[in-house]
């Protein structure tokens, strides 16, 4: 564990970026986590006279059309956001890397059902489908959780699949059977830890493309609704002001959003690092 | 301008020095080494992995890797120094009077041209014939190895040929030109003994005919006493010695080349007999390396080999050994 | 009192892949079978090296696999110990006692290794799944095996990325030990290693031997390697054996013409006539895709066949002490020229 951890540290000290990618990570996780205790304002509190009304010392990030604090309403909105996305690459993680390990290590019946399944979810455009998704289901964020974790979960399957199809002939596998392991063990014992790695990169992006994905669910309506905090529909409602002048309505959590997604595709190759032991010199 | 006696050597190389800059610090895997090679002969560069020999090898051939930084040392083929001779210079001969076969024949080969195309891909380059006549010269080359029903052969994708065949067709594609050096870098590292035997057969009656100049470069002493009549042994970026094949194993004068006699089975009448060599290569990113490179594992090692510089002396009939006190 | 049964008896034993179109509804036939393992038949003693050699193509590897139980027999009986573990499928082996008896060293050691294993992991597999050990008893055996193998025990916190050739060799030697078996199967255990470390983990296994009581069944294509390890040797071709007996033997006078051609292809270091005195087998292989049950194996290779290679397949027959070849005309006097061909396909 220890060794673990050192090698972490050796990570990020190798290099800025990804430790600025990790620090930006905590502080978004912490931001989810004690999110109202930090806010200075209640997030549904409007106050019409104080509506539009540009950055200043009192509303760092200004306010909306309804009066209400821009900056509480990014820090709320960061645990909705945070949440969706990494409950649906958990599920889409979970789910998608199992399935493909097993097509790839057993292939036959196996192989096919997944295969035609991935199939089937990626002949669609996945936006479109996951607009298709939520429309039919209902907004709530339940579904949107689903139909992000749906429309990602082929690119972990394709992945898993070709990491254990290649391996599964690997040395490695027949020394394990040598040693007793039974397939069951040898798939979630040795051949799972294998393409971790390869997997963590994976996780990273998808984050992020989650979280656009929610996102533009909102902001076209389907998901979450006002006057719940979330990025994609602050973006939405801000939309309409860019033109009158109001710009900070719509800019900062479109800031707010893109740091995050910047920084998630940071992390992917320092995570990758980390959980990749050929990396450790 | 490219030499054609017999006397005069092909290929002189001297004072030799090769480094690599990798991440972990950098490497010289090569330094100070010299050789020559006359045509009609055969010469083998032995050593165990990390002795230099394949870097050698490219080095020659200039398809070394982009790490790598060329710090001292002259190659001089027939006349023309390949150091300093531009990269188009250097294109023109390499296939054509300078040419290698490499390990692994399967995937030094393309995957996914027939292997007939690939042999017309060199004649085209190098060879002078047109392109109506490629495809037959590339038969005739097929033919020339020893692979049979050449004509459908030459449809064959390399995935389709045993790993024998293969190098046979790496052979062609080397020789298509008729070049006067012959670099075989471990031609035979993935084959069975019999096929090795066939391979190596082939290259040596290939090269007797056409007067070539063979460099082979291998880390069994087998290969090289069957099939060389010189064999320079290395070690860890050094020539430690170089000697015609039969008075190498009948009085070697360098201990790393008694070591390495010694540990190799085929000679051994049991297994007793056999002698490991004591510690290790060292590490070749250090800066304090000692002048003499195996002089932290000598049995014999002195204070002198420590201190003074490697001397490199000719003992008797066209030998040389790099040692103080060589046994 | 040590009994006089072998450790391992292998009778009869097959092993045929189904190769060819396959119809998609219903069940057909495949129209082909592949011959990897035909007939072989041998015994290894206790505390006895046998040596396999052969080139690719004979075989062994499929044997290897056969006798460790990771693949299941077409036909033929494995008897080990008197137990027939050949009845045993290969996928319920792994929890039958007899797994920890029979073990394997592979050849590539980098292969053979979880990369995300480090060393202590990878050679506490086996006790963890076959002798349930845990805590301080595992690591206690752990450190034993490492120490029997001559890999010190800072080393086992590594991975196999960071360690060298011959450790990475010590590694997989010390799993395979670690269950005590009775039998190890060495599949070229030193052919991805350079010389120098080659003699040490050679001797190594030599010492293994002694301590541990072991049998070894060594596969190598190294003939040189396979004189100074092996009791006895068999010499397989196309899924046959076709030679058996006492190494020095062998190597001194080989009575197939297989293994003859074999030794001859062999480079001696510091002999320069090998290629004058070398015999070769001309064409390539037959092909192991229904062979014919009559032709001998090398017919048409051979120099010495005639017509009756071709109706009559040779069987295994004693030619001097301990000494057996699938031949018609074996060589009892290796200084013979070899009879001129009377007939070839």
């Amino acid at each position: 564990m220890t060794a673990t951890l050192r090698h972490t540290g050796y990570v990020l000290g190798e290099n800025p970026v990804t430790a600025f990618a990790f620090t930006l990570f905590f502080l978004f996780v912490l931001c989810a986590a004690l999110g109202p205790a930090l806010a200075p304002y209640d997030p549904l509190a409007s106050d019409t006279a104080k509506a539009l009304t540009g950055p200043s010392p009192a509303h760092w990030f200004g306010t909306d059309q309804l009066g209400r604090d821009i900056f509480t309403r990014i820090v709320v909105a960061t645990r909705l956001d945070l949440g969706i996305a990494i409950t649906a690459v958990s599920l889409a993680f979970g789910i998608g890397a199992l399935a493909g390990l097993a097509a790839g290590y057993y292939g036959g019946w196996i192989d096919r059902i997944v295969g035609r399944a991935v199939d089937t979810i990626m002949a669609f455009p996945l936006f479109v489908l996951a607009m298709g998704i939520v429309a039919e289901l209902g907004n709530s964020v339940a579904n949107i959780v689903y139909a992000t974790a749906i429309i990602n979960l082929p690119i972990y399957a394709r992945l898993a699949r070709a990491e254990a199809n290649v391996r599964r002939r690997a040395g490695f596998v027949e020394a394990a059977r040598l040693c007793g392991n039974s397939e069951a063990r040898i798939v979630f014992g040795q051949l799972l830890p294998n393409i971790l790695p390869l997997m963590m990169v994976q996780v990273s992006l998808t984050l992020g493309f989650a979280i656009l994905n929610a996102a533009g669910l909102s902001f076209i309506g389907l998901g979450v609704r006002p006057p719940t905090a979330e990025w994609g529909i602050m973006v939405a409602e801000g939309a309409s002001f860019i033109v009158s002048g109001e710009w900070w309505v719509a800019f900062f959590p479109g800031v707010v959003l893109m740091a995050a997604v910047f920084c998630f595709n940071l992390m992917g190759d320092g995570l990758r690092d980390i959980v990749d032991p050929l990396r450790r010199t | 301008m490219i030499g054609d006696s017999n006397t005069v050597p092909l290929l002189a190389v001297e004072d030799l020095g090769i480094e690599f800059r990798t991440r972990s610090g950098t490497v010289r895997a090569v330094d100070g080494i010299g050789f020559e090679l006359c045509r009609g002969k055969t010469m083998a560069l032995v050593g165990e992995s990390g002795s230099g020999k394949s870097v050698t090898a490219y080095a020659i051939m200039g398809i070394l890797d982009a790490a790598a930084r060329i710090t001292s040392g002259q190659i001089a083929f027939g006349g023309l120094a390949l150091l300093q001779a531009g990269e188009k210079a250097i294109a023109e001969i390499r296939g054509r009077e300078l040419a290698i076969i490499f390990q692994n024949p399967r995937t030094a080969l393309n995957p996914i041209r027939p292997v007939g195309k690939q042999i017309a891909d060199v004649l085209l380059r190098h060879g002078n014939v047109t392109a109506a006549q490629a495809p037959g010269r590339a038969i005739e080359m097929l033919a020339k190895v020893r692979i049979p029903d050449p004509e459908r052969r030459a449809r064959s994708y390399p995935l389709e040929l045993s790993g024998g065949m293969c190098q046979r067709v790496m052979i062609a594609m080397a020789l298509a030109c008729a070049p006067q050096l012959l670099i075989a870098d471990e031609p035979t590292t993935g084959l069975d003994i019999t096929t090795q035997a066939v391979i190596m057969d082939l290259i040596a009656e290939l090269t007797a005919s056409q007067n070539m100049a063979t460099l082979l470069i291998t880390h069994d002493l087998g290969l090289a006493s069957e099939y060389c009549d010189h064999i320079a042994v290395m070690h860890a970026g050094h020539i430690v010695e170089t000697a015609p094949m039969e008075a190498l194993f009948a009085t070697p004068h360098h201990p790393y080349t008694a070591k390495l006699i010694a540990a190799t089975p085929g000679g051994a009448p049991s297994l007793d007999a056999l002698v490991a060599i004591p510690g290790a290569l060292p590490d070749l990113r250090r800066a304090d390396l000692p002048p003499c490179r195996y002089s932290e594992r000598c049995e014999r090692a002195a204070p002198d080999c420590f201190d003074r510089p490697l001397p490199r002396r000719s003992v008797g009939d066209d030998r040389r050994v790099a040692c103080h006190f060589p046994l | 009192m040590t009994s006089d049964r072998p450790l391992l008896a292998v009778d009869g034993l097959r092993k045929l892949y189904p190769v060819g179109k396959h119809r998609i509804w219903g069940r057909g036939a495949a129209s082909s079978l592949l011959h990897a393992v035909d007939g072989v038949s041998f015994t290894i003693g206790r505390g006895e090296t046998v040596g396999l050699v052969g080139e690719s193509g004979c075989g062994k590897s499929t044997l290897v696999r056969l006798i460790a139980r990771l693949l299941d027999a077409s036909d033929g009986s494995i008897c080990f110990d008197g137990l027939e573990i050949g009845k045993i499928p290969a996928r319920h082996f792994g929890l039958a006692p007899p797994r920890a008896q029979i073990q394997m060293v592979f050849q590539d050691a980098t292969d053979s290794l979880n990369p995300r294993f480090t060393a202590f992991r990878a050679i506490a597999d086996p006790l963890l799944r076959l002798r349930r050990l845990s805590g301080t008893a595992l690591r206690a055996r752990v450190e034993e095996v490492a120490r029997l193998t001559g890999l010190q025990s800072e080393l086992l916190s590594r991975f196999p990325h960071q360690l060298s050739g011959g450790q990475k060799a010590r590694v997989g030697i010390a799993r395979a030990i670690a269950v005590e078996p009775r039998l190890l199967i060495l599949d070229e255990p030193t052919s991805a290693l350079d010389v120098s470390v080659q003699v040490v983990i050679l001797r190594l296994l030599q010492d293994l031997k002694r301590q541990l009581d072991l049998s070894y069944l060594f596969v190598s294509h190294d003939l040189n390697v396979v004189r100074l390890l092996c009791n006895r040797i068999l010499v397989m071709y196309l899924g046959h054996i076709v030679e058996s007996g006492p190494a020095d033997r062998v190597f001194a006078a080989p009575a197939h013409p297989y293994t003859q051609a074999l030794l001859s292809a062999v480079p001696k270091p510091g002999f320069a006539g090998g290629r004058s005195t070398r015999i070769g087998l001309p064409g390539e292989p037959r092909s192991p895709i229904d062979p014919a049950p009559h032709i001998c194996p090398l017919y048409g290779r051979c120099g010495r066949g005639t017509e009756k290679c071709m109706v009559d397949m040779p069987a295994l027959r004693a030619i001097a002490a301990g000494q057996f070849a699938a031949c018609h005309y074996p060589i009892t006097d290796p200084a013979a020229e070899p009879q001129p061909l009377a007939a070839v396909a």
